[in-house]
């Protein structure tokens, strides 16, 4: 009676992933139960936790089985130690984006520093009291103050025009088919949902040190269950949040958006290469501020659509828009308030 | 301002019957209406704030120094009680953001520059005999004491998650209306209305006394540059401070009474507090710079021995800043999902802001270019400003950038740009302002040796504690954790080491100060030789209790 019972409870838990905030054991075991047709690895339960309430609501007819949870890289979308610069790009903006810190503005920042640096020291050294007594009388040099304006403002017009082309790059609206994901921060972690592809927010919580590092993931970096994205094909995250403003945030990809409450925000990318890429909350939302950490696994987009299935969702595209009841609702509230 | 000489015959003959006369301890102090006491309060306040604020701040390098929690739920229990909670511990962080932030703005560099070196030299540079309205004077310094005390009293208060107020000094709705329930955050509401209030009467009173009391002879364009930047800095606050308390003034009516003016919920928007709170925010930047700025070209100018290099660009880049100032406020919430015209307005208009620093960092330069320099303790800490000022700036140019700022905002890269600029800038600044009057305002030298190492010490340590940040922005850590991922570690181990470096040299700084104080040589009038042309080195130290009662004229 009392095992009746658990099961029930976990059941419970299950169904409802939104109240599995500190139950991710309990939901996975109940997962593993709920889709015994998985011959994964144990690796592969996590990320099949939150399928356990789509799975098991959808009729057994078809059962496909998630695509074996993906194993970091080292070096790949995370942070390394020491480290002095920005972290590799997987995304065509970010490499934009990246080319103009690293090749425009770093050097321009560098040489303007050192210029100064060199000027300073040399006239402290030159004109020190014991070797320059008698002060110049000079205030005022009509050519030199013209050169020390101008100079700066050509400097400012050439980092403005890639500056400008990189926002209007980056910003440019997604295609019409780019896969919608509408990602919610709340108090304290994401909520990830396939409106077209129709799965069901799942959330995704901080794993716990020992799990972190039972899985080989970074703590505080990886998450229970993932966004998962495909690779080469355009993304289109809704942002918003449930409470107050968090931020959603992948550096590897060049994405930061804010969540927030009663805005949709929208932010559009496209990953080049299967990976985990991790990220953290990036606007302060109270307590847990800094317990909320971001994992996309981009997966090739054959692996995607066998992982959409697993979930219960259904394929877009030109087959499976005939047979989609639900016409495009994310589409028209997309701009900003 | 190219030579001020000025012509007082009469002030030494006049001086005696009752320049001098000092009113008691409890009415001079307590009930004080001249300038250079309250002055001398603001800065006794800016120093007690300051010793709090860098103490806040001493924990949260402490805490950073390793991955993991370690000290964070011992010191929640002196807040929450023995039973803290973890999250409480969390929210504690959140606290020690918050007041390290606002108190360093709005409790220590503010009345450092303004309220104590603007009180103190404004007067005397332009030849007035006090300020226009030195009983407003008085209140705007006591409004402080409620202010800072309703700061700090409401860390005893339940804050939401645990006590006190743990917003972040930019108090973002909905995380202080909804998100934050009790009264903690009323009350660091409270805390800055007060003292937004006092500031708005200073500037008042600068601006009054500016455009009113200077002697005959000294025009606009004859002003000392310091004068220029506390008249710009004192329109900015007339122009920016009542943004501010409009838009927390309806932070505390959504709190309290209802209001949805920043909820979605309620046909408002969390979007419009913050572009309320940046069109104050930005300009108070500035706020905190401008007068550092100009005790920067009062110093070079006197060790060099020349008169400051393009003293009308100076002056006017100044005035640019300030306008400029203005309307670059989104550039903070590049990612909140501004439209993208908006964001290349943005980024486009935060730049134009570089041109006219360009100017100043450049004419600086100029100014020791073909002077006579003597590096006295002030002239280094001026020099050590100009340069770390320029990097702090051009980290600035890279945020400016609205795709860049995609992966650098809320990072620890932020971090790093501004305390380039104010804790290694404006602090800079007011080391240097300090060691350069403080012969003026004591009557005391200062120990030359002491003044050399606090400034070498300091330098190292504000470095190592700084740049550091940079690397860590870059590479993704961001901002208001606790707690990081183990890739974090190194740099964060190196800038709490640089803590403790820059905390030495704090050591050195009230030694320092005690030992002058109670054994420094006696300083003359002015200690500083034939570079020093402004008018308050015309004075005995420390001054007159009561100055130029007959006005000084201008040649």
């Amino acid at each position: 009676m009392k095992k009746v019972k658990s099961l029930v409870l976990a059941g419970l838990l299950a169904f409802a992933p939104t109240l599995a905030m500190n139950g991710p054991a309990l939901a996975q075991e109940n997962a593993a139960v709920a889709a015994p047709a998985t011959g994964n690895d144990t690796a592969a339960a996590d990320s099949a936790s939150h399928a356990a309430a789509p799975a098991a609501e959808a009729a057994p007819a078809e059962k496909v089985a998630a695509p074996p949870r993906m194993k970091p890289t080292l070096g790949i979308g995370m942070p390394m130690p020491g480290e002095i610069t920005l972290q590799k790009q997987f995304s065509p903006t970010g490499h934009t984006a990246r080319w103009l810190h690293d090749v425009m503005l770093l050097p321009i920042i560098f040489a303007i520093s050192i210029l100064v640096l060199i000027l300073m020291a040399y006239a402290m050294w030159k004109f020190r009291r014991s070797a320059n007594p008698i002060p110049s009388k000079t205030s005022h040099n009509t050519l030199i103050e013209v050169i020390w304006t101008v100079v700066p403002v050509v400097i400012l017009l050439v980092i403005a025009v890639p500056s400008i082309g990189l926002l209007a790059d980056q910003y440019k609206p997604a295609p019409k088919d780019a896969l919608t994901v509408k990602v919610t921060g709340y108090q304290w972690y994401w909520g990830y949902e396939y409106p077209d592809n129709g799965i069901p927010e799942f959330v995704s919580n901080l794993l716990p040190r020992d799990k972190a590092g039972a899985n080989g993931e970074p703590y505080l970096l990886a998450p229970d269950n993932r966004l998962v994205l495909p690779v080469g094909r355009p993304i289109k995250l809704i942002i918003t949040g449930a409470d107050v403003i968090h931020s959603f945030a992948v550096p590897s990809l060049w994405v930061k958006m804010d969540a927030v409450p009663g805005r949709l925000n929208e932010k559009s990318f496209t990953i080049e290469k299967p990976g985990v890429y991790y990220g953290q909350c990036s606007e302060l939302c109270g307590a847990r501020h800094g317990f909320m950490p971001i994992a996309v696994e981009a997966l090739p987009p054959a692996q995607f659509d066998q992982w959409l299935l697993s979930q219960g969702g259904k394929l877009q595209g030109a087959g499976a828009a005939t047979t989609a009841q639900a016409p495009q609702p994310a589409a028209a509230p997309a701009a900003k308030l | 301002m190219t030579t001020i000489t000025a012509d007082h015959h009469g002030d030494h003959v006049h001086e005696h019957h009752d320049a001098d006369h000092k009113p008691a301890f409890f009415q001079r102090w307590f009930m004080s209406t001249n300038h250079k006491d309250i002055g001398t309060l603001y800065l006794i306040f800016a120093i007690v704030a300051g010793i709090i604020g860098g103490a806040i701040s001493g924990l949260m390098r402490a805490e950073l120094a390793q991955p993991g929690i370690q000290y964070l739920q011992t010191w929640a229990q002196f807040s929450d009680g023995p039973s803290a909670t973890l999250d409480q511990a969390y929210h504690l962080w959140n606290v020690l953001i918050t007041a390290h932030g606002l108190i360093m703005v709005f409790f220590m560099v503010m009345p450092a520059m303004i309220g104590g070196f603007g009180n103190w030299f404004v007067p005397i540079m332009i030849g007035a005999p006090d300020m226009a309205f030195p009983r407003m004077n008085n209140i705007s310094f006591w409004l402080l004491i409620p202010a800072f005390t309703l700061l700090l009293g409401s860390t005893f208060f339940p804050g939401g998650t645990g006590n006190g107020a743990g917003t972040g000094w930019t108090v973002y709705a909905p995380l202080s209306t909804s998100g934050s329930a009790g009264p903690a955050v009323d009350m660091a509401i409270l805390s800055l209305h007060i003292a937004g209030a006092s500031s708005i009467l200073g500037a008042i009173n600068f601006i009054t006394t500016i455009l009113n009391m200077r002697a005959p002879g000294m025009t606009l364009h004859k002003m000392p540059l310091f004068v220029w930047s506390v008249l710009v800095t004192a329109f900015l606050l007339l122009l920016a401070l009542p943004v501010l308390a409009a838009a927390i003034t309806m932070l505390l009516t959504d709190r309290n009474f209802g209001t949805t003016f920043y909820d979605a919920a309620g046909g408002g928007d969390p979007e419009l507090y913050q572009h309320l709170f940046w069109f104050f925010g930005h300009p108070e930047v500035y706020i905190m710079i401008l007068p550092g700025f100009g005790i920067v070209s009062q110093i070079v100018s006197t060790f060099s021995r020349k008169p400051v290099f393009g003293y009308l660009g100076m002056a006017y880049a100044m005035v640019a800043i300030g306008v400029v100032g203005f309307v670059v406020w989104a550039h903070h919430m590049f990612t909140t999902g501004m439209s993208v015209n908006v964001k290349m307005y943005f980024t486009a208009a935060t730049m134009v802001i570089a041109v006219p620093t360009g100017i100043k960092i450049f004419s600086w330069i100029a100014t020791i270019w073909g002077g006579s320099i003597s590096y006295k303790t002030p002239m280094v800490w001026a020099l050590g400003f100009i340069f770390l000022f320029t990097v702090g700036g051009v980290t600035g140019v890279v945020l400016a950038n609205g795709g860049v700022d995609d992966v650098l905002h809320d990072t620890y890269y932020v971090v790093a740009h501004f305390h380039y600029v104010l804790s290694l800038g404006a602090v800079f600044g007011l080391f240097a302002g300090f060691y350069y009057w403080f012969p003026k305002m004591s009557g005391k030298m200062y120990n030359e040796f002491l003044g050399h190492l606090h400034f070498w010490v300091f330098f190292i340590g504000v470095n190592l504690l700084f740049f550091p940040m940079h690397f860590l922005g870059l590479s993704g850590m961001p901002r208001r954790y606790p707690d990081y991922p183990e890739a974090f570690a190194y740099w964060n181990k190196v800038a709490s080491h640089g803590y403790e470096i820059m905390a030495a040299g704090m050591l050195i700084f009230f030694v320092n100060l005690v030992w002058s104080l109670v054994a420094g040589k006696k300083a003359e009038g002015n200690p500083w030789g034939e570079g020093a042309t402004t008018l308050e080195w015309t004075l005995s130290s420390p001054p007159p209790f009561h100055q130029f009662e007959t006005l000084p004229v201008i040649d």
